[in-house]
Formats: structure tokens, C-alpha cells, sequence
């Protein structure tokens, strides 16, 4: 979709785009690392036990489902590091906002996802406003679904992301995170 | 259930029950670990000189996708493994730098029995410093009814998060 316009906008609208698997299965590693950098006791995540009697053996924090699509930083043959919610940058290139927040975001999660599983995900974009003037500067605010399917094609999260591209009208404010 | 774990019950949830607050000091190391462990390798969660130059803050700062692990772990040493999350909403306010006290507060804001009999309660949180919210995140987190009740076993129809 690189290279879209304004004009281009109301085609995307819903259409499932990026479709996408993970570079590499769900793992137990980064599950424990994960779990460390909290300092999250769950014993579902540590105890086999437990995992096995309450949710039929292992499986990963919910919240990680992100995690499993970040692309390697480096990979044989890639020219350019991937972007992980490339209609936002797709956005941004296309209506020349060079400049982005990501404002709010909810997950919904569904099936959980276990160590082993090969998950996939497309994006959709649901919404793009006209163009709106905040303290930030003057851009669009846009709606990003990002779904995720486990490999027996049964739906495990939705994210949605809302965006707000936009061209500088003062020095950023401290504090925020550019994406 | 023969294992002995925390198990919050639907009932023992009203609304206005307050969460056990969480108070953690924020160093580089849960910063860098926290980024490294979402496999975020952004700069301005690891090089200083990239965060105050490029993104015009004082440091490096807590990725959001590590933040959401804090939130889950937050939710889930107060229900136990019995909880199963069903949505977040997570909203951004402000940085988390290496020197920061964080503290997570978390008010029941919800309780109610949905319509396939899945006992829910919604909390609203905080990730505060000194006082001034960095991130609220409302959840939904379903909690079992009664000792022989186990959210996680709900597929399908059954399960409307």
C-alpha cells in the first residue's frame, strides 16, 4: 500500500492487509524473560502443574501477542528492519505526516496462545479522520485493527491502535513517545 | 483443582474494592530488559543520547508493550491464575525513566455475570510518579463463580471478552 493518498483512503477501509506469519514459534524463553522484567510470580507461566490443571498446559502472558511478531532486528536477505504496524507507517508516508503518536490501544484476547503455536496476523485499517489541529500540530487521527490467528486458524487477540499523524507545529512535547 | 494457588471468586469482588498498590523503582536494567524482552529495539529504550536528542526526553523510557506485561502482572497477583484477562485499553500519558518510583493503583469499577453465565469485573489502573499518572489501562478480567468454576476452560460462544 506504499504510496497511498488521501484519494486512496476509503479502498482500505477494512480491507486485510500484511497478512503475515510470525518469524518464529511461540517459545518458552521469552515467556520466562518476559515474566522476569515484571517480576510476574503466575505460576501458570512456572509451574507446569498448574498450567496443566487450569489452562490444559502451557501458555504464554496475553499480553505478549505483540511480542511474537516483532521482526529480528537483523535477518539474511532483509534490506531495511521490519515494521511491525506498517499501515501506520504506510500512513504516515502516504499523506505526508512525518511525524506520529500512538494515542491509546486496546487488546481483546480470545484463544490462548501456547508455546509451539505458529501464529499469523493482517491489519486493517477501520478509520482515518479529516485533518485536525492539536497542541502536537496539525494531522489525521487514524483506527489500526491488528488481528492474530493461531495456526488451527482460531482467532486469539485483536489490537486495535489509534494514531494521530501529524506535521510539527512547535518543538514535541517532552516526554512522548515518537513512532 | 488439586494445586494449591490464589483464587479471587467472582464474589469476593464489589465495585469500589481497591487493589493492593505496587511501588517499584525503575532502573536502565528493568528499562533495557523490559524493551529486549518485547523484542522492541527501538533506541530510545536503550541509548540514552538517542532519547534526549531524537526524542527530546531526559532518558530512556519504558517501552508501552512492557508496560502491558506490568498491567497483566498488576491484575493477575490480585485474582491468581484463575483470572483470565479478556480486554485492555491502555492510555498513554507520559514517560517512565530509569530513576522513577512507579506505583500501580487499581480500582473495581464493575462486577456483573454476562449472558453465557462468565462472571466479569472491570478495574481501572493506574502507573503513576509522583503522583501524576504516566499510563491508565481499564481491564476486563473474568474470575471464576465458584470453587469448581474455571474461566480459562470457556471457547468459542462461551467466551465474550
Amino acid at each position: 500500500m506504499r504510496g497511498i493518498g488521501v484519494s486512496d483512503i476509503d479502498g482500505l477501509i477494512g480491507v486485510e492487509q500484511y497478512e503475515e506469519v510470525g518469524e518464529f514459534p511461540v517459545e518458552q524463553g521469552y515467556v520466562w524473560t518476559t515474566c522476569a522484567s515484571v517480576e510476574n510470580g503466575n505460576p501458570l507461566f512456572w509451574d507446569p502443574e498448574v498450567a496443566a490443571e487450569i489452562t490444559g498446559g502451557p501458555i504464554a502472558p496475553p499480553t505478549m501477542v505483540s511480542v511474537w511478531f516483532r521482526p529480528h532486528h537483523w535477518a539474511p536477505g532483509r534490506d531495511r528492519p521490519g515494521l511491525p504496524l506498517q499501515v501506520h507507517f504506510d500512513l504516515k508516508e502516504g499523506l505526508g505526516l512525518p511525524e506520529a503518536v500512538m494515542s491509546d490501544n486496546t487488546i481483546v484476547f480470545h484463544e490462548p496462545v501456547r508455546p509451539g503455536d505458529r501464529l499469523a496476523t493482517h491489519q486493517i485499517l477501520r478509520s482515518v479522520t479529516d485533518e485536525k489541529t492539536t497542541r502536537l500540530g496539525t494531522g489525521r487521527f487514524w483506527v489500526i485493527d491488528v488481528e492474530y490467528h493461531n495456526q488451527r486458524g482460531e482467532l486469539v487477540a485483536v489490537e486495535s491502535y489509534t494514531g494521530f499523524g501529524y506535521r510539527r507545529s512547535a518543538r514535541p512535547e517532552a516526554g512522548r513517545e515518537s513512532s | 483443582v488439586t494445586v494449591a494457588v490464589r483464587r479471587l471468586l467472582h464474589g469476593d469482588v464489589a465495585v469500589g474494592d481497591a487493589l493492593s498498590e505496587l511501588s517499584y523503582p525503575v532502573t536502565a536494567t528493568t528499562v533495557v530488559l523490559g524493551a529486549l524482552a518485547s523484542r522492541d529495539w527501538r533506541p530510545m529504550h536503550h541509548d540514552k543520547d538517542f532519547a534526549v536528542e531524537r526524542n527530546g526526553t531526559h532518558d530512556i523510557f519504558l517501552n508501552t508493550p512492557n508496560q502491558a506485561a506490568w498491567f497483566e502482572r498488576f491484575v493477575t497477583d490480585w485474582t491468581g491464575p484463575f483470572g483470565r484477562l479478556g480486554r485492555m485499553t491502555f492510555r498513554m500519558l507520559g514517560s517512565i525513566f530509569p530513576g522513577d518510583t512507579m506505583v500501580f493503583r487499581g480500582t473495581v469499577t464493575d462486577a456483573g455475570v454476562d449472558e453465557t453465565g462468565c462472571g466479569w469485573v472491570s478495574v481501572d489502573i493506574s502507573v503513576s510518579v509522583d503522583g501524576d499518572a504516566k499510563t491508565t489501562c481499564a481491564a476486563r478480567v473474568a474470575l471464576p463463580l465458584t470453587e469448581d468454576d474455571n474461566p480459562w476452560e470457556r471457547r468459542g460462544g462461551r467466551w465474550a471478552p
